[in-house]
C-alpha cells in the first residue's frame, strides 16, 4: 500500500511538472491539477496509512486503531482550494487566449514597449 | 478573549460580499463603502497596536478551541506592526484607486480589493502554519483578480504567467506542510516550535526538508532570486493601485521567513542548525544585484519600478538571514520603508504613464509636470536610500547591524553598489522623463495636441478641460508624508523595531501564551509519548500515535 501511494504522487508530481514546462495553457493547467492530486494524496499519507480504521477515536475502547483525522480535513481543504484555483485559471488562461490568439505561457518583452496601454 | 483581534479578518469578509451582492451597479456607494471600511481598518490596526506596544502577546482562539487543536490568531508587536502598515497602505492605494478612477475600469475591484486586505491580514495575524495556507490562498485567489483588472492582452497573459506560478507555490507550500506534520503531528506554529525543539537530532531529515521546502515557498512570495521571475512581468502589468498594494504581498513572504525562521526553526534549533541562513543570504543578495541590473535596463516605467522594487525586496532578507536581533530590527524599519517608497513609486508610475505613455524617452511635457517630477524625485531618493529619507537611515541600520559578520564584505559591496547602480537608473529616467522634455517642446508643439492643453493647464485653464483628480495626489503624497515621518521618527520607530526582534529572538512569551490553556507544561522535555494513555491527549500527540497505528495496519496486511 506504502509503495502504491508512493508511486502515486511521485508519478501525479512528474507528470504533472512535465505538463506544465509545455509552456502551453492548456497542458499547463492539467499539469497544475494533477499536482494538486499529488498533494492531495500526499497529504493523506502524512497521517500515516491506516486501513479500514475510522477517523473517530473511541473514548471506551482504548486500544482500537484510528486514523489520524487531521490530514482528511486538510485534504479536504486543499481540494475546495485548487478546485477553485483551477477554475480560475481556467478562466483567465481563456481571456488571455482569446484576446492574444495565442495560448502561449511565454510573453515577448519587446511587445511591452508597442504601447498596449492600461 | 479580545474580539478585536479578528476584527481586521472579519470586516473585510463582511464588507467584501456585501459590497457583491447589494453595491454591484453603484459605483459611488462602493467606494464609500470600501473607503469607510479601510479608514475602520486603520482605526482597529491602531488599537490593536497600542495594545501590542508593550509587548503583551494576546491570543484569540476561534470558536474557543484551545491553542495546539483549534486556530489560533496571534497578536504580538510584530504582527501589530505589519497590519497597521498594511491597512495604511492600503487606505492610501484605495485613495489612488478612487481618485484614478481605476476602480471602474472593470467589475468588482473594491470587493476584490477587500478580500484581498482579507488575506494579508489574516496571514499576518494567524498562528497556525495551515491557516496561513489558507490566507495565502484567499490574498492570491483575490490579487488574480485585481491583477487581470482591466482587462487588455498583455494583462492577461501576465495574469496567467502570475497564477501559474503561484499556483505552483501552493502546491509546494501543502506538500512541505504535509512532510512537516508527518514529521510533528501539529501545525500550530506555537506547538511547532516546542515539538521541532524537542526533535532527536537522527530524526532531522525529513523536518530538514521540510523546512527547506517552506523556505522556498516564503522565497517565491517575496520574490527572492532564483524565484522571482514571476515579479516584473505582473508588477508592470498590474494595475497601477493593484501594484502598489502587492508592495505588501512580497513583505508577506518576508514575514513569514521572519516569524517561522525565528519562532519554529530558529537559530539555536538543533536540528535546522544553520540550513536557513546559509541559503537566503546569497539568493537575497543576487536578488539584490539583480534588480539593480533590471533597473539599468528596464525601457518601461512600469518594468522600472518593478526592478526598483526588487533591490529592497532583496535587502529584506539580506538582514533576516543574518538571524540576530539588531539586523532583524534594521530589517523591520526598512519594511516599513520599502514598502511605502515601493507603493509611491508605482502610483507615481501610473500618473506618468496616464499622461504619456510608459516608455522612457523624451516626450513633449506633460501636465503637471513639475509637481510629477518633485513626486518622483523624492520617491526615487527615498527607494535608492539616499540621505535625508528614511532608506538612507534603514540601509545604514542594516549595514552596521552587519559590520561584525564574517560576510559583511558582501553585504557591504552588494548593498552599497546596487544602491549607487539604482541611483543611476532613477537619474536615468528621471532626466530623459522631465528635464529632455523641456527641450522637445519647442519642436512638437505645432503636432502635438496634449501640448496645447498643457499649455492651458500650466496657466488659467479653460473651464472645457477638466482639472486633474485631486485624490491621486493626495495619495502620493500621504505615503510620502509617511516616509517623511518615518524618517523623522526614526527614534522610537526603531525602539520599536529592536523590541520587536527581541521578542522574536525571545519566542517563550509568545509559546507559552499561545499554548497557556494546555495542561500540561508548555516546555517540559518529555514528548507526548508519555500522554496518549489519556483521552484528553490522544490528538495531541498523533505524531507518536501514527506510527503506532501505522504497524498495526501492517499487521493487518
Amino acid at each position: 500500500m506504502e509503495l502504491l501511494i508512493a508511486s502515486a504522487v511521485g508519478l501525479l508530481t512528474a507528470a504533472g511538472i512535465y505538463l506544465i514546462l509545455r509552456l502551453r495553457s492548456f497542458p499547463v493547467i492539467l499539469g497544475t491539477s494533477l499536482l494538486s492530486y499529488a498533494v492531495n494524496v500526499f497529504l493523506f499519507a502524512t497521517g500515516r496509512v491506516v486501513i479500514n480504521a475510522p477517523p473517530i477515536l473511541n473514548k471506551t475502547a482504548t486500544d482500537v486503531t484510528y486514523t489520524d483525522p487531521l490530514p482528511q480535513a486538510l485534504v479536504l481543504t486543499a481540494i475546495v482550494i485548487s478546485f477553485g484555483m483551477t477554475a480560475v485559471v481556467v478562466m483567465i488562461s481563456l481571456g488571455a487566449y482569446l484576446s492574444a490568439k495565442d495560448d502561449n505561457i511565454n510573453m515577448d518583452d519587446t511587445a511591452d514597449l508597442q504601447g498596449e496601454d492600461a | 478573549m479580545n474580539h478585536l483581534l479578528i476584527a481586521p479578518i472579519v470586516l473585510p469578509a463582511l464588507v467584501a460580499p456585501f459590497i457583491i451582492m447589494t453595491l454591484r451597479h453603484h459605483i459611488d456607494l462602493q467606494r464609500i463603502f470600501s473607503i469607510a471600511s479601510n479608514v475602520l481598518l486603520v482605526a482597529i490596526a491602531l488599537a490593536l497596536a497600542a495594545q501590542a506596544y508593550d509587548g503583551t502577546v494576546q491570543v484569540y482562539e476561534l470558536g474557543n478551541w484551545q491553542a495546539p487543536f483549534g486556530i489560533v490568531l496571534v497578536l504580538d508587536r510584530l504582527s501589530a506592526m505589519m497590519v497597521l502598515l498594511t491597512t495604511l497602505l492600503a487606505l492610501a492605494v484605495n485613495l489612488y484607486a478612487v481618485g484614478s478612477k481605476w476602480d471602474e475600469r472593470g467589475q468588482n475591484f473594491h470587493a476584490l480589493y477587500q478580500f484581498q486586505l482579507m488575506g494579508i491580514l489574516g496571514a499576518f495575524l494567524t498562528g497556525d502554519a495551515f491557516n496561513l495556507f489558507v490566507f495565502f490562498e484567499v490574498l492570491l485567489i483575490a490579487s488574480y483578480g485585481l491583477m487581470i483588472h482591466g482587462g487588455g492582452t498583455r494583462r492577461f497573459q501576465a495574469g496567467v504567467q502570475y497564477v501559474v506560478y503561484n499556483l505552483l507555490g501552493s502546491s509546494l507550500f501543502l506538500f512541505a506542510l504535509g512532510t512537516i506534520y508527518s514529521v510533528t503531528g501539529t501545525l500550530n506554529m506555537a506547538d511547532l516550535a516546542v515539538r521541532v525543539a524537542e526533535l532527536p537530532a537522527a530524526d532531522s531529515a525529513l523536518i530538514r526538508v521540510g523546512a527547506i521546502m517552506l523556505l522556498l515557498v516564503f522565497a517565491i512570495k517575496a520574490a527572492l532570486l532564483p524565484l522571482h521571475f514571476w515579479l516584473p512581468a505582473s508588477y508592470a502589468h498590474a494595475p497601477a493601485p493593484v501594484a502598489a498594494l502587492f508592495a505588501i504581498m512580497t513583505k508577506v513572504g518576508a514575514y513569514s521567513i521572519l516569524r517561522m525562521y525565528t519562532l519554529v526553526f530558529g537559530p539555536d534549533v538543533p536540528v535546522v542548525d544553520g540550513l536557513v541562513g546559509d541559503w537566503l543570504l546569497p539568493a537575497a543578495l543576487l536578488t539584490v544585484a539583480l534588480g539593480a541590473i533590471g533597473i539599468l535596463g528596464a525601457k518601461e516605467i512600469g518594468k522600472l519600478m518593478s526592478f526598483a522594487a526588487i533591490p529592497s525586496i532583496g535587502t529584506l532578507p539580506t538582514a533576516v538571514s543574518l538571524f540576530e536581533p539588531a539586523a532583524t530590527a534594521a530589517a523591520l524599519y526598512y519594511t516599513v520603508h520599502s514598502t511605502l517608497s515601493a507603493a509611491a513609486l508605482f502610483l507615481i508610475a501610473d500618473m506618468i504613464r496616464e499622461r504619456q505613455g510608459g516608455e522612457i524617452e523624451a516626450k513633449p511635457l506633460m501636465p503637471q509636470s513639475g509637481l510629477i517630477s518633485v513626486l518622483f524625485f523624492t520617491a526615487a531618493i527615498a527607494a535608492a536610500g539616499m540621505p535625508p529619507l528614511s532608506g538612507f537611515l534603514g540601509k545604514l541600520m542594516i549595514l552596521d547591524a552587519a559590520r561584525s559578520e564574517q560576510t559583511a564584505i558582501w553585504i557591504w559591496g552588494v548593498i552599497l553598489v546596487s544602491s549607487l547602480v539604482t541611483i543611476m537608473g532613477f537619474a536615468r529616467a528621471g532626466t530623459a522623463l522631465f528635464w529632455k522634455s523641456h527641450g522637445l517642446q519647442s519642436h512638437d508643439t505645432m503636432e502635438e495636441p496634449e501640448i496645447e492643453i498643457e499649455s492651458y493647464a500650466e496657466g488659467e485653464a479653460p473651464a472645457a478641460i477638466p482639472r486633474p483628480a485631486a485624490l491621486p495626489f493626495v495619495a502620493v503624497f500621504s505615503l510620502l508624508a509617511g516616509l517623511v515621518l518615518l524618517t523623522l521618527f526614526a527614534g522610537p520607530m526603531s525602539r520599536y523595531a529592536a523590541a520587536t526582534a527581541q521578542d522574536l529572538f525571545a519566542p517563550r512569551a509568545y509559546i507559552e501564551t499561545v499554548l497557556a490553556n494546555r495542561d500540561r507544561p508548555v516546555l517540559d522535555a518529555h514528548h507526548g509519548a508519555d500522554s496518549h494513555g489519556t483521552d484528553s491527549h490522544a490528538e495531541s500527540s498523533h505524531g507518536t500515535d501514527a506510527p503506532e497505528a501505522h504497524d498495526q495496519s501492517e499487521e493487518s496486511h
